[in-house]
């Protein structure tokens, strides 16, 4: 089966992003950008399912600006076979990337979608969901394991209570959790290699989609700051802290 | 302006969670109805009409909503939701799961995680793991919204006296079904409402040493939790992590040990009221958002904190 794998460009996970002063946006002015964890753990699932005889063909798709062709190429070394830009300015909400989504989904007709639970930069955890209803697509999102059996897709999904594993007909959406896998690293010849895989480019016309937008950020600001603290000596001093300074144990 | 809020359940009664996202309903100024989706969710109804300050219970009891399968209960949903301004669910797995698939389907934005109700149209809500917060104005007239519930305190559960109406639209996507569960039961509070919460990190070394929390937290009431990578190394379960990408928790009183703080993890604990940390290292990060840091080794300083509380 072909999978789809949608993979975004973010902020590094290791930056600790701050607010302007002006309040106008964030400051991404020379941060390290990256693929979201979260989608190379999904490129790391594809691959595993090409590597197991399950999938015939991965393809790596990111919308965004010509920047993002870098996590297609990070994807493409991880061992997708190639790879489909969305051509939009860099920050679509997720309702148009789940729109553009569905658009390429029409075209190469998948039997499996696989996105990240969530993007660490929006903190949005929307477009595979999103997607699935667009496409009418069940969904595995919070996805620990998958497994392929016949024409369903059996997914354990991290919840509240602990685990849940559902039956999903195909084609299906998975959205992946932190322990689905290990994503392994690429090799120098496979980054080599990536240069050359196929590469297309898509406008949101070709696909049939209009970019619009719902919501506008209005400003930003840096979270409530913590007092400083103290360290205490030890644990009685601790103790007495907490019953008599904090009163939070009795 | 009238706001419906998805309860959130297990069938037989209702849980915590709900209460806060009617407090954020409330917030908007909005009449508040609930809509109890399940199978043999009477239990649950009724809870809910209890609330304080709610109009309706809107019930849709039928088996096709028992294990709140995304497909089918964002289907309901996205009708039932078609007569009010505003949807409004709690962050919690379910709703997180199913209600994006509603935006879409009622093809409007969804805002997730709010953390304060500016105006009818205008949130915050925080992003890149809480390290910026924003505000969004929303230009949709029907809002889908998520709430983060320990940003708002939980509705009275009990003074309210809603009517209870049954709702008998019956979606069953037929492409996905339910195979099984596994679920951790604990007589602990849940994680995302205990008042005091001790978790464990990498620094714990296995999960016969989490024993050592159990101890300290059964003398204080606590529940406990865990960084990534005490879950990760397989010490304790998944719905024990704490963090950005876990569960958020803001008790009066957080615990940390054998944990390092990263931006991750403080995400999912930084409002806590009092946090204490227990750490090794005396340059942890942990030690810059606590309020009492502790530098020592915890295999000596758990038994002896757990003798003197
Ligand atoms: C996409 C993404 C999402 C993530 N989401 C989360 C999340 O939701 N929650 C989360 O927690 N993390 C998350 N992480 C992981 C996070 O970045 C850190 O790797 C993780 O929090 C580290 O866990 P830790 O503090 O237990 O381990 P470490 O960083 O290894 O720290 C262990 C600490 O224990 C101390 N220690 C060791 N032995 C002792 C001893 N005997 N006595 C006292 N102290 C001792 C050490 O000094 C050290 O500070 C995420 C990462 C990514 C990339
Ligand atoms: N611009 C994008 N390009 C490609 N994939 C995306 C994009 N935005 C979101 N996604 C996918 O959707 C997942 C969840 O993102 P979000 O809903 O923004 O939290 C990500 O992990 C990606 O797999």
């Amino acid at each position: 089966m072909k999978v789809l794998v949608a993979v975004k460009r973010v902020v590094d996970y290791n930056v600790k992003v701050r607010a302007k002063a002006d309040g106008s946006d964030v400051d991404l002015n020379n941060v390290k950008m990256a693929i979201n964890p979260f989608c190379e753990i999904a490129v790391e699932e594809a691959v595993r399912l090409k590597e197991a005889g399950t999938a015939t063909e991965v393809i790596a798709v990111s919308i965004g600006d010509k920047a993002c062709q870098e996590q297609i190429r990070t994807a493409l070394a991880l061992g997708a076979d190639r790879g489909i830009q969305v051509e939009t300015e860099s920050n679509v909400e997720p309702l148009v990337v789940a729109k553009l989504l569905k658009g390429v989904v029409d075209k190469e007709q998948p039997q499996l979608v696989i996105l990240g639970k969530q993007s660490i930069d929006g903190d949005n955890n929307q477009t595979g969901q999103m997607l699935g209803a667009l496409a009418n697509m069940p969904q595995g999102t919070f996805a620990s394991e998958v497994v392929v059996d016949g024409d369903k897709l059996n997914v354990t999904r991290e919840v509240d209570g602990g685990l849940q594993t559902v039956s999903l007909n195909l084609p299906a959406v998975v959205t992946t959790d932190l322990r689905l896998n290990e994503p392994r690293y690429a090799s120098l010849p496979n980054i080599m290699k990536a240069k050359k895989k196929q590469l297309d480019v898509y406008s949101p016309a070709d696909l049939g989609v209009e970019v619009t937008s719902h919501l506008t950020q209005v400003s930003v600001e840096p979270p409530a700051e913590r007092q400083a603290g103290i360290k205490v000596e030890d644990v009685d001093q601790l103790v007495d802290k907490l019953k008599n300074e904090a009163k939070v144990i009795s | 302006m009238s706001t419906l809020v998805i309860a959130e359940h297990d069938n037989g009664s209702l849980k915590g969670a709900t209460l806060n996202a009617v407090t954020a309903a409330q917030a908007m100024g909005a009449d508040v109805d609930i809509l109890v989706a399940g199978a043999n969710c009477g239990g649950a109804a009724e809870a809910a009409a209890a609330v304080a300050g709610v109009g309706k219970v809107l019930v849709a009891d039928n088996a096709a909503y028992e294990h709140q399968l995304a497909e089918n209960v964002s289907l309901l949903i996205a009708e039932v939701g078609a007569a009010y301004d505003n949807i409004v669910a709690p962050a919690t797995a379910n709703c997180k799961n199913a209600m994006p698939r509603v935006a879409a389907l009622l093809d409007v934005a969804q805002i997730s995680e709010i953390t304060s109700v500016e105006s009818a149209d205008t949130f915050k809500r925080p992003i890149y793991a809480g390290n910026v917060i924003a505000t969004v104005q929303s230009a949709d007239a029907k809002k889908v919204i998520t709430v983060r519930t320990t940003a708002f305190d939980a509705a009275a559960a009990e003074g309210g006296s809603a009517s209870i109406e049954a709702v008998d639209a019956a979606h069953d996507a037929g492409i996905s079904s339910f195979v099984g569960e596994e679920v951790a039961v604990s007589d602990r509070p849940e994680l995302t409402s205990a008042d005091i919460v001790i978790s464990g990190g990498r620094g714990m070394q296995n999960g016969e040493n989490f024993k050592m929390l159990e101890g300290i937290a059964d003398k204080l009431g606590a529940a406990i939790g865990a960084s990534r990578a005490a879950v990760d190394a397989g010490f304790v379960p998944n719905d024990m992590q704490v963090g950005q990408t876990g569960k958020i928790v803001a008790p009066d009183l957080y615990i940390a040990v054998g944990i390092s703080g990263a931006i991750q993890h403080l995400a999912g604990m930084k409002d806590s009221k009092v946090i204490v940390a227990i750490n090794k290292d005396e340059d942890a990060p942990i030690f810059q958002v606590a309020d009492y840091g502790l530098v020592a080794d915890l295999f000596d300083a758990l038994p002896e904190l757990e003798s003197k509380i």
